[in-house]
């Protein structure tokens, strides 16, 4: 648990002082926005379309950080480091899992609103309830997925292709759900509760793939 | 010394036996669908192929998870043939299964037919296993990496499944339901002859690429140590285990 908090800390620690990872992906889903904007020719979106728009900004955004999470360890010699600890392995998939998911909800809470400017046709406000519990659940499938993955590919040689091309179909259903589920809360008719049988299964996917990281972790770090 | 290929010659008779009388049975023994007629046929083949493929991979994710708790590579040989059986299977499910698409309700392909749209994910995820190999270079870390990608996809394969046909409603034929089979007798017999026939046609072609495989692992060796390591020549960068 120590050893946990203590590659967190470093891991924010380390963000804080280059500002390298956060930034970009907040300019990222911002562009993307726009791009959404002229590639779809609508000025205010809603429902299911504007769901879409924001679940797909955040997955790209997250592949994006995902893309980082373990560079400052391959380059400067942390992997070794932390094999030589004597810390519990599966810290490292926690602390990193942490990291990517403190990024995220910051990210949100720049990306979300900007959302709400600039391409939501109904006002945020009321519907941030429902969208909070929804993206606090994607940003945990998100996490965890882009954690793994991108310690799949960290030390693979094309590891800025490897990433996205596995995350993209492992995070296909947790999409779904999310975009699912999201769609009422934007509904231009009175925002809905978000369906619960959406959360339910975004849930469960969280679980199943927090457990399956957790079995298979060990074996990343083995060198 | 191994030898290569035991009981493949019987494998590969039963095999060619099984698929022979599937073929027949489907051509001269199955009924004509009342509403789609002589496309549905198609049906003996795509159904087959796209259940195997899906166990294969799962059975690629099983034969990984022996790999990673014994740490014998040829565990991780195993899992990469199965898995890229499964694949060419797969493609093969695929491209009957949008022909019968096209037949039967008049595209190549359906969104809204929540198996389909799975099986392409699937698929789409299961394409990576070869790139991610060929991309690491150490044969030790290739290995271990592709077990973990065969395992996590591996337990994707029925979460994929669960998650898809929740989002979509039902087009595609529920042909084999829990519930019991909507199949009559005749079509049944077919139908189990025709999987039988795949999924032997499945293990021998497993069983062939293995021996190929160790066929040359032995080669090399046995020319390293006759005529030394230049002999042997430079091991190409390859997504196969060697």
């Amino acid at each position: 648990m120590r050893a946990t908090f203590a590659v967190l800390a470093k891991d924010l620690r380390l963000e804080l002082r280059t500002f390298e990872t956060l930034p970009a992906m907040v300019l990222f889903s911002l562009s993307t926005f726009v791009i959404f904007h002229f590639a779809l020719g609508r000025s205010a979106v809603g429902g299911q379309l504007a769901a879409g728009i924001l679940t797909v900004t955040l997955l790209f955004a997250a592949l994006l950080g995902a893309g980082r999470l373990f560079v400052a360890e391959r380059e400067q010699g942390g992997f070794d480091a932390f094999l030589l600890a004597p810390v519990d392995r599966t810290s490292l998939l926690a602390a990193k899992a942490a990291a990517m998911f403190l990024f995220l909800a910051l990210l949100e809470v720049v990306a979300v609103p900007a959302f709400g400017v600039l391409l939501l046709g109904p006002a945020l406000g009321p519907r941030l309830p429902g969208l909070i519990a929804v993206l606090a659940l994607a940003d945990l499938a998100l996490a965890v997925i882009g954690t793994l993955v991108s310690a799949i590919a960290i030390h693979t040689r094309a590891r800025d292709m490897i990433s996205p091309i596995i995350g993209l179909p492992l995070l296909l259903p947790a999409l779904i759900a999310s975009a699912r589920a999201a769609a009422p809360v934007f509904s231009v008719h009175g925002s809905g509760a978000p369906p619960g049988k959406w959360l339910l299964i975004l849930a469960l996917y969280d679980v199943v793939f927090a457990l399956i990281a957790y079995a298979v972790f060990d074996f990343l770090l083995e060198d | 010394m191994t030898s290569y290929g035991r009981g493949l010659r019987g494998l590969s008779v039963a095999t060619i036996a099984t698929i022979t009388v599937a073929l027949a049975l489907v051509f001269f023994y199955a009924p004509l669908d009342a509403n789609q007629g002589f496309i549905q046929k198609i049906f003996y083949i795509h159904v087959p192929l796209a259940i195997v493929a899906l166990c294969g991979f799962v059975v690629g994710g099983l034969l990984a998870i022996a790999h990673l708790r014994t740490g014998d590579r040829k565990w991780d040989l195993r899992s990469y043939v199965a898995i890229h059986m499964a694949l060419i299977f797969g493609v093969g499910g695929l491209i009957t299964g949008s022909i019968w698409a096209k037949a039967s309700w008049g595209h190549w392909w359906v969104w809204s037919d929540p198996t389909l749209v799975s099986f392409l994910i699937v698929m789409l995820l299961f394409a990576t296993y070869q790139p991610l190999r060929f991309s690491i270079e150490d044969p030790e870390r290739q290995a271990r990496y592709a077990s973990v990608f065969a395992i996590v996809a591996g337990a994707f394969v029925p979460l994929n499944f669960i998650a898809v046909r929740m989002a979509q409603g039902v087009v595609h034929p529920r042909v084999l339901t829990l519930t019991g089979g909507r199949l009559p007798g005749s079509m049944g017999l077919t139908f189990a002859v025709s999987l039988l026939g795949i999924a032997l046609l499945y293990a021998t072609l497993w069983n062939y690429e293995i021996a190929a495989k160790r066929a040359r692992m032995q080669l090399r060796r046995l020319r390293r140590a006759a005529l030394g390591d230049d002999a042997a020549g430079a091991l190409g960068r390859s997504a196969a285990p060697s």
